[in-house]
C-alpha cells in the first residue's frame, strides 16, 4: 500500500542520513561501554563508594599513566596489574578519557 | 495495514523521532519497550542501565518475584555471625526512583512472536526486546529436603537455616559441604564457605570439622590459593576429599559413589540448571540445562529478540558464573540493545571483566580476576592472554577490597 512504501522510503533515505553521523556516536559508545567494564569495582561512571578509588572526573593523563604501569608490570598492585593486561594501550586511553570526562562529583557538573 | 511497531523500531529510534512530528499514527509512536525478567545483579543491572543510557528515551519494565534483593556475595560470612543477613537486603527504589517500572510479580508465559510476557495474575506486558535474568534451579538429590538439609546457595532463610545448624552442633562434630560438578553457581563459593566456617571452628569449637566433598577431580577455583590456605591455615579442622560426587542423603549420612560420610551438619549444594522461566520461554539448548548466547549482545541463540543473562547463560571459556559476570552481562545487553533501538549494530567487539574476591577469615580475602575479549575466529569471547590471576597470597588489604567491591557492586547494579 502507497502510505507503507512511502514511510518505507523515507525511512531508507533517514537511514542513510543517521549512518553518516555513525563514527563519532560509535567511539562514545565503545568509551563508555570499556568504562563500564570497570564500574563494577569502582561505581558507576567511577563514583565509587567506600572502599575503592574514585575514577571520575581524576584528569586523562594522569588516569591513563597509572593504567599503562599497572600494564607494564611497573606499579606493584594487588589485581590490577591482571586487569589493565587485558586492555591494549588505545582501550585503556578510552577508559582514562571516559572517567576523566564525568565531573568530580555527582551533581557538581551537569 | 497500518506500520507495525517493530518495523518502525527496526528503522531506527532516531528516524522514529522525525518521523513523529510527521504523519505517523500516535498510537504507533512511543518509547520503545523492554521487559526485564529477575532482579539479581545481571537484572537489575540490564534495567538500571537500559535507564542510564537511554536517557529516558525507553520504557523499562523489571519484573520480580522477590519483595527484596539479598545479595549471595558476603553472605558465608552469615553463616559464622562475622554480617547479619539484614546488612544484605536492599530494595528497589533506586531502580523505581529512576523511572522504572518494578513489578513484584511471577511470569507465566513468554510469547516470543506476539512478544508478550504474561504474569500469573492475568497480566501483559507487550516488549521490543526481552531480557531474562533468571538465575538457577536447583536439580533434585534423593533424600534431601533443603527445609532440612540447607544449601544456602540463595541468600536468605536458608542461610539463616544453615547458621542455625552450625550454631547448634556440639564440638566435635563433623559440618560436610557437598560440592557439586561444575560448572555451577559462585566457583569458589564452596571453598570460602569452608574456610570461614572452619576458622570459626578453631576459636569456637575446636574439636570440630569441615569436610568438603567435592564431585569435582579437584578444586574448581583458585586452586592453587585456597590448596595452600587449607593445608597452612586449618590443618587440623579442614579436611578435602576430591571425587566425591553424592548420589543420594539417608539421615544426615551422604552417601558416594564408594563411600558413606556421617556428618551433624549436611550441607548440600545441588547440581543446577538454568531456572524455569529460562525453559519456559524456549530458551534452553545447551546439555538440557543452559542458554547459549552471542556473547556481542547477550541475545538467546534460540530466540531472536530475548537477551539471557547471568548464571543461566552456557558459559564460555573460562567464564564464571558470578555476580560481578552477570553484572556486566547486564551493561553489555543494555548497550547491545540500546544500539538496535537507535538503528545501529551492537559493539562488534565487547570486553567482560571478572572479579571475585573470597574471605578465608572475617578479615582476609583473596581474589581471581580474568579479563574476556571477543575472538572473531572463534566467534566467543575468550580469555585474554597473560591477563587476570590469582592473589599472592591472603591479605588485610584485600579484605578491605572484598567489602569496598561489595559497597560498590551493588551500588552499580542497584542504585
Amino acid at each position: 500500500m502507497k502510505p507503507q512504501n512511502d514511510f518505507r522510503r523515507r525511512c531508507g533515505l533517514l537511514l542513510v542520513a543517521a549512518l553518516m553521523a555513525l563514527p563519532a556516536l560509535a567511539a562514545q559508545d565503545t568509551a563508555r561501554n570499556l568504562a563500564a567494564t570497570c564500574t563494577g569495582c569502582h561505581g558507576t561512571d567511577g563514583y565509587a563508594r567506600p572502599g575503592m578509588p574514585a575514577l571520575a572526573g581524576r584528569p586523562a593523563e594522569g588516569l591513563l599513566q597509572l593504567l599503562a604501569e599497572f600494564r607494564s608490570g611497573a606499579r606493584p598492585s594487588t589485581i590490577m596489574q591482571q586487569i589493565a593486561k587485558g586492555y591494549s594501550e588505545e582501550q585503556l586511553r578510552l577508559i582514562a578519557g571516559y572517567f576523566a570526562s564525568r565531573p568530580a562529583a555527582p551533581g557538581a557538573g551537569s | 495495514m497500518s506500520v507495525s511497531r517493530r518495523s518502525f523500531l527496526q528503522a531506527g529510534a532516531g528516524i522514529a523521532a522525525i518521523l513523529a512530528a510527521g504523519r505517523a499514527p500516535a498510537a504507533v509512536i512511543g518509547k520503545p519497550r523492554v521487559v526485564v525478567i529477575g532482579g539479581g545483579f545481571g537484572g537489575a543491572t540490564a534495567a538500571r542501565y537500559l535507564s542510564l543510557w537511554g536517557a529516558g528515551k525507553v520504557d523499562v519494565t523489571l519484573v520480580e518475584r522477590n519483595p527484596e534483593f539479598i545479595s549471595c556475595p558476603v553472605s558465608n560470612l552469615v553463616l559464622t555471625g562475622e554480617r547479619s543477613l539484614d546488612q544484605l537486603r536492599f530494595g528497589y527504589e533506586g531502580l523505581t526512583a529512576r523511572g522504572i517500572r518494578v513489578l513484584r510479580g511471577e511470569v507465566a508465559a513468554v510469547d516470543a512472536a506476539a512478544r508478550t510476557v504474561k504474569l500469573s495474575d492475568g497480566s501483559t506486558l507487550p516488549w521490543d526486546r526481552l531480557v531474562i535474568a533468571p538465575g538457577v534451579d536447583f536439580r533434585a538429590v534423593p533424600g534431601v529436603d533443603s527445609e532440612q538439609i540447607p544449601h544456602a546457595w540463595k541468600a536468605g532463610p536458608q542461610t539463616l537455616l544453615l547458621q542455625r545448624q552450625l550454631a547448634a552442633m556440639a564440638d566435635g562434630g563433623v559440618f560436610a559441604i557437598c560440592v557439586p560438578k561444575a560448572p555451577y553457581r559462585c566457583p569458589p563459593g564452596p571453598y570460602e564457605r569452608a574456610c570461614l566456617v572452619a576458622d570459626w571452628f578453631q576459636r569456637t569449637k575446636p574439636k570440630a570439622k569441615v569436610l568438603v566433598l567435592d564431585a569435582n577431580p579437584e578444586i574448581v577455583s583458585k586452586k592453587a590459593l585456597f590448596a595452600r590456605i587449607f593445608a597452612e591455615r586449618f590443618p587440623k579442622h579442614l579436611e578435602y576429599i576430591p571425587n566425591s560426587e553424592l548420589m543420594e542423603v539417608k539421615g544426615r549420612s551422604a552417601l558416594l559413589e564408594f563411600d558413606t560420610v556421617q556428618a551433624d551438619v549436611l550441607n548440600v549444594i545441588p547440581p543446577q540448571q538454568a531456572s524455569a522461566i529460562a525453559r519456559l520461554a524456549g530458551l534452553v539448548n545447551v546439555n538440557d540445562r543452559w542458554c547459549d548466547v552471542d556473547w556481542r549482545s547477550m541475545e538467546a541463540t534460540a530466540t531472536p529478540g530475548i537477551h539471557v543473562l547471568g548464571d543461566a547463560c552456557f558459559p564460555t571459556h573460562t567464564m564464571p558464573k558470578s555476580a560481578h559476570m552477570a553484572n556486566q552481562h547486564g551493561k553489555l545487553a543494555a548497550a547491545a540493545i540500546l544500539a538496535t533501538f537507535d538503528g545501529r549494530a551492537p559493539d562488534p567487539a565487547p570486553i567482560l571483566m571478572n572479579t571475585c574476591y573470597s574471605y578465608i577469615n572475617a578479615r582476609e580475602a583473596i581474589h581471581v580476576s580474568s579479563v574476556h575479549a571477543w575472538d572473531e575466529a572463534k566467534r566467543t569471547l575468550m580469555p585474554v592472554a597473560g591477563a587476570g590471576g590469582l592473589s599472592a597470597a591472603p591479605s588485610e588489604e584485600e579484605g578491605g577490597y572484598a567489602a569496598g567491591w561489595a559497597r560498590n557492586i551493588w551500588f552499580d547494579t542497584l542504585g
